[in-house]
């Protein structure tokens, strides 16, 4: 790469993020109503409605997955509290700020353009999940657990047609739509909720006293679908803890928190985990249950809510496909300078449309969200212990920044390495969902360890006055 | 004209989510419950708009 590539994508990087290169100044900080407010939206998604049907399919037990979704959300909302937002309030930086003055604009690069791939992969779900909704009256054949491949011309055609949409949207530029989706929030929530209640008789379930043994005995039976793995309380537990791994140990929500009066406001995570990632898996489970079995989301909402249930699937699975197909458009335009924002989005659309085509991508929700944090998790763990552990050890933080570096070698490597031992971790039958935990200390011991070597190989790098005492 | 339309928009939310519980003791079938649930859609979609986003000046 020569030195002209490499400053324009610097330019080019710089420009994109340029609105929020200086930390957040005292008066422009919120109050934690508007934390709230933004987490409680964010994640009742259109995602829910499939995320919640497959614990179903997997034979999760009842207790495993109230016991496990309870314990899972605590820990995500601790891991926001405790390891994102301290971090986020004293810095003031987005991500990409931070990141770049640990491991450099090359390293920074290579990250946004894996973070926009990860998106249009996330909103190609999105866009399945909508689908099932917009095909319902054309009798459209709906895909099944077992299905890994476009199953019918009709669920092709669908698919382009909502990608379509999504992407205009996307094109368009998000503003209005995300006022819209904030008007969509309380009223996805309730609609969860009605036709989680609505389905209940259904299910032999007419008393708040019938419901535990409704829950064992039909909805989370504990015996998995033909072909699926048993889930566990640790599976359901790890899982809700790395949902949004990405977001709270991956540190990407920095960008959010930065503009937090105080660090405890992580907590307002909890409302976002506890209307979505509790009550609305939990009422979409009871959906797929009701449906004997069914976890296209289409049919299971029309059945609890009828149109007001299918609007509720389509308009979710747009709200959070399109500004995330817009945010993976933004980064990807990084990597195209000469392109238009306008021909990048599409592309990006084109990519999503296509991976959406694929039911496997939205059948197999879980592990795709479970390693998509995964391979973002690293990069937190690198913040964390540049942040925190190596002012403790005597070495510099913000080594990139310090020493004018493009790639810092200690963070590249520890991103490689720790992606490398979880690879061999899943190898070892560790299962995806499990692996983030000790992913995170790995990469903290490496970063630590190969930032003592690089900083001492590198020490004439590092100006006079700066140089570690080591 | 904020007032009303957020009391239509609540009118919308508990035409939502009421039925449902209605459904769940049996008290009322559950063509009407997506019957209720739709007229709510549509008078939160209609008002809620005119209100939420803006600040009380307006």
């Amino acid at each position: 790469m020569d030195t002209h590539t490499k400053s324009s994508i610097s330019e080019r990087l710089d420009a994109l993020y340029e609105f929020d290169r200086e930390p957040v100044s005292e008066n422009k900080l919120h109050g934690i109503g508007n934390f709230i407010g933004m987490y409680a939206g964010e994640h009742v998604a259109g995602t829910e409605f499939i995320i919640g049907p497959l614990f179903v399919a997997h034979g999760a037990s009842a207790s495993a997955v109230f016991l496990g979704f309870l314990f899972g959300n605590i820990l995500a909302v601790l891991s926001w509290m405790f390891l994102c937002a301290p971090i986020a309030v004293r810095t003031r930086l987005t991500l990409y700020w931070q990141l770049k003055k640990i491991c450099g604009t090359n390293l920074t690069f290579i990250y946004s353009i894996v973070n926009a791939l990860a998106f249009c992969f996330l909103a190609g779900a999105m866009i399945a999940v909508s689908a099932t909704a917009v095909g319902l009256p054309f009798n459209m054949p709906m895909p099944g657990l077992e299905d890994m491949y476009p199953t019918s011309v009709s669920w092709v055609i669908v698919v382009f047609c909502v990608g379509a949409v999504v992407t205009s949207l996307a094109i368009l530029g998000f503003e209005k739509f995300s006022h819209f989706a904030k008007i969509c929030s309380p009223w996805m929530f309730v609609v969860f909720v009605a036709a989680g209640l609505a389905v209940l008789p259904k299910l032999g379930c007419t008393s708040i006293g019938d419901f535990w043994t409704v829950a064992n005995e039909k909805i989370w039976t504990g015996v998995p679908m033909a072909g699926q793995s048993k889930f566990t309380l640790w599976h359901c537990m790890f899982f809700a803890w790395f949902a949004n791994m990405a977001m709270h140990i991956g540190m990407a929500d920095m960008s959010i928190l930065r503009y937090a009066r105080k660090w405890y406001y992580g907590y307002a995570s909890a409302f976002g985990m506890f209307l979505g990632h509790f009550v609305a898996w939990i009422c979409s489970g009871i959906l797929c249950a009701a449906a004997d079995g069914s976890v296209a989301p289409g049919p299971i909402a029309y059945m609890g809510a009828g149109v007001a249930g299918a609007v509720c699937v389509v308009i979710a699975g747009w709200t959070t496909a399109n500004p995330t197909l817009y945010r993976a458009g933004l980064a990807l335009q990084v990597a195209t300078p000469n392109w238009k924002r306008w021909k990048v989005t599409l592309v990006a659309g084109l990519i999503t449309t296509v991976a959406a085509c694929f039911p496997a991508l939205a059948m197999k929700l879980l592990e795709f969200v479970a390693l998509y944090g995964l391979i973002l998790m690293p990069m937190g763990a690198v913040i964390f212990a540049d942040f925190w552990l190596l002012p403790k050890l005597g070495l510099k933080s913000n080594y990139a920044e310090l020493t004018g570096s493009r790639f810092t070698w200690q963070a590249g490597l520890t991103w490689a390495l720790t992606l490398g031992a979880a690879y061999y971790m899943n190898q070892l039958k560790l299962e995806l969902f499990f692996i983030g935990l000790p992913g995170w200390f790995i990469a903290v011991i490496l970063y630590v360890v190969l930032s003592m070597i690089f900083q001492k190989i590198q020490k004439k790098n590092i100006p006079a006055q700066e140089a570690p005492n080591a | 004209m904020r007032k009303f339309s957020i009391s239509m928009s609540l009118v919308g939310f508990c035409l939502t989510v009421v039925p449902s519980f209605f459904v769940f003791y049996e008290k009322l079938p559950w063509k009407t419950h997506t019957q209720l649930m739709f007229a709510g859609m549509i008078l939160w979609f209609v008002f809620t708009p005119l209100w939420m986003n803006k600040g009380k000046a307006e």
